[in-house]
């Protein structure tokens, strides 16, 4: 038995191969240079980091000392109170949002084929990923261990 | 395209075990990003009171999202390891090659960890539910 299926090239462009897109496209028309390659090397580098980054924190948040049972505001002011935590989950909240972005970024261009739906979804998903990227960078930062209430 | 080449054992690749790992990682990386992103809100809370950050994080403290839990680092865990098998298939010469019997280490690690991690994670549901 056999299937008729169309195949068209993924929206998210193919990692080393948008200069060879570019050129077919011809002069004025698509020019994302080596974007794909960057954002597909990015993936493999930052996801590196995140398995040790992100297994780390949720082994000492729900594995040990009782699991998620200790956590509260103490736990979180005790955590912070060292550079090295403030550090670590800084690198985790930055590599993480990113990562995450650039993947859903791909599976809207993947299942959107509406030009506008995939704009709009996009708009949105940015939207949210820069105020989430900048609240918890200011939360970090601005942490006040001695808050009232 | 004809699906004959391989018969009953699926087409190139769909169907088979690189194509449920590519769901998987997708899945599990969709449900990470929408985790995340309340994750991020719900720490921000900090930000408000202790009061309002222990309130909400003892919300958490019941059974049903100590099991959603075990969920979340079982998704962060096979998305983990299924990436580097990932990254093995794209740098590794022989990664593609063995990317099927990398998925089963990656399956068997991912087995051997949470069953490692449950007593430790549920030790509160445990004591809740069958008082050990």
């Amino acid at each position: 038995m056999s299937t008729h299926v169309s195949l068209e090239p993924p929206r998210t462009g193919n990692p080393g191969r948008s200069q060879r897109y570019r050129s077919r496209k011809g002069p004025g028309k698509v020019t994302r240079g080596n974007f794909e390659l960057y954002s597909w090397l990015f993936m493999r580098a930052s996801g590196v980091l995140l398995v040790f980054l992100v297994l780390g924190h949720l082994f000492i948040m729900m594995v040990t000392d009782g699991g998620v049972e200790k956590i509260g505001f103490a736990f979180v002011a005790g955590r912070w109170a060292s550079p090295w935590w403030q550090f670590w989950d800084l690198m985790q909240l930055w590599l993480a949002m990113i990562h995450g972005t650039n993947g859903m970024r791909t599976v809207i261009n993947d299942y959107a084929d509406k030009d506008r739906t995939r704009a709009i979804l996009k708009g949105l998903l940015y939207t949210a990923a820069v105020l989430t990227v900048a609240l918890g960078t200011l939360v970090i930062f601005t942490f006040d261990p001695s808050i009232k209430g | 395209m004809a699906s004959g080449a391989q018969g009953a054992k699926g087409t190139l690749y769909r169907g088979r075990e690189g194509m449920w790992s590519w769901v998987a990682q997708r899945v599990t990386g969709v449900l990470l990003f929408f985790f995340l992103f309340a994750h991020v809100l719900d720490t921000a809370l900090v930000r408000v009171s202790p009061h309002t950050y222990n309130q909400v994080i003892g919300t958490y403290k019941n059974p049903v999202v100590n099991l959603l839990e075990v969920g979340l680092v079982g998704a962060v865990m096979f998305h983990a390891f299924n990436g580097l098998r990932i990254i093995a298939i794209d740098f590794w010469s022989k990664g593609p090659k063995y990317q099927r019997q990398l998925l089963w280490v990656v399956v068997g690690l991912w087995a051997v960890l949470m069953l490692g991690f449950l007593e430790p994670m549920m030790q509160h549901t445990f004591h809740e539910w069958f008082g050990w």
